[in-house]
């Protein structure tokens, strides 16, 4: 009997909570450097096709993306759902990619042009169709340097 | 003396900063875009007469997709599965069939002379392709050069191509060199 109520008097130690703040704001660098805030809000659904010979991008700056994919289910009503372009926030048609590529470009320095990437991120149920002619409109504007996203498969 | 400064009571801090790893956890993207590369060829000039760029028939292999989504290699169709193969016999040639491209001596700087494949790869695709179907072709394709690199730097170097240094993969490349023309678009099933 003594023996428990021995055990039941000592209180446990509470654990020194004093570097618990260290620890977490340490945490809280570690994510407030590595993110990277969204900058456009999706508006098409994009299902990227898988692929095991990827690689990665090597300059995120120097990169645009084309989102074409079906417009999400909240808009579908508005735009349909058929396979969209999307550049920055807005539902764009091919002869509006010109446009934003000399955009993109001119917000680059004269040195990382050359090195400017389009990243085409298209669902993999996209007719080849429109991304055909995205193609053929980033040669027509000789942005060369193109990447087909896709994600980690096999 | 003065008063004792009283201590700020510093057992919110952690909640506070809590909060804000939160926020941060949230917002975050970690995704890294990853992808296949590619380089498309330059639009050719207007002005310019368009000049058949004349490649011996052997240098060339034709892989079809489409509407369906079928392969089609040369002539024959083809499973997805099986079409790397087809391109590593096509390009590195290994028994001098005079039906697969001809290899050409080129001098390699640093390297010295090696027997470089002249084979080309045009992928065309029809407008009702799948974008799967298409990414799965490419990716085999650059599959297909890639081991055949990682074979050349493994027999030259000791190693594969991707752990080889800088100058000896700029050499790999050149020996390897991954010809994948991306034709001008036609309709492959009006054919």
């Amino acid at each position: 009997m003594s023996k428990f109520k021995n055990k039941e008097k000592r209180s446990v130690p509470q654990p020194p909570s004093g570097s618990l703040s260290d620890i977490v704001f340490m945490l809280l660098f570690f994510f407030m450097v590595t993110t990277t805030m969204r900058e456009t809000e999706s508006k098409v659904q994009v299902r990227l096709p898988e692929a095991s010979e990827i690689a990665k991008l090597e300059r995120k700056d120097l990169t645009s993306y084309i989102n074409i994919g079906t417009p999400i289910r909240s808009l579908q009503g508005q735009y349909g759902n058929d396979s969209r372009i999307q550049l920055n926030d807005s539902f764009k048609t091919v002869d509006e990619i010109r446009d934003f590529i000399a955009a993109e470009r001119d917000a680059m320095s004269e040195a990382d042009r050359s090195f400017m990437t389009v990243a085409i991120k298209a669902d993999e149920n996209t007719r080849m169709g429109i991304v055909t002619d995205v193609k053929q409109e980033l040669r027509k504007c000789s942005a060369l340097k193109i990447m087909y996203t896709a994600r980690k498969g096999e | 003396m003065g008063k004792k400064t009283p201590e700020i009571n510093s057992s919110s801090t952690a909640d506070m900063a809590f909060l804000l790893l939160c926020f941060f956890m949230m917002t975050t993207t970690m995704d890294q875009d990853k992808g296949l590369q590619r380089r498309l060829p330059p639009m050719p000039d207007p002005n310019q007469k368009a000049e058949d760029q004349k490649v011996n028939r052997r240098n060339i292999i034709v892989v079809k997709i489409n509407s369906a989504d079928r392969l089609f290699a040369g002539t024959e169709p083809m499973d997805v599965s099986l079409l790397k193969d087809k391109i590593k016999e096509f390009l590195s040639n290994p028994a001098n069939d005079p039906n697969l491209p001809e290899r050409e001596e080129k001098e390699i700087e640093g390297f010295g002379p090696c027997m470089v494949s002249k084979g080309v790869i045009s992928l065309q695709n029809d407008r009702g392709t799948s974008y799967q179907a298409y990414i799965a072709v490419q990716n085999e394709l650059v599959k297909a050069v890639n081991e055949l690199r990682d074979e050349f730097a493994i027999a030259n170097f000791g190693q594969v191509y991707i752990k080889c240094d800088e100058d000896q993969q700029k050499i790999v490349r050149e020996a390897v060199p991954q010809n994948i023309s991306e034709a001008e678009p036609k309709d492959v099933s009006k054919k």
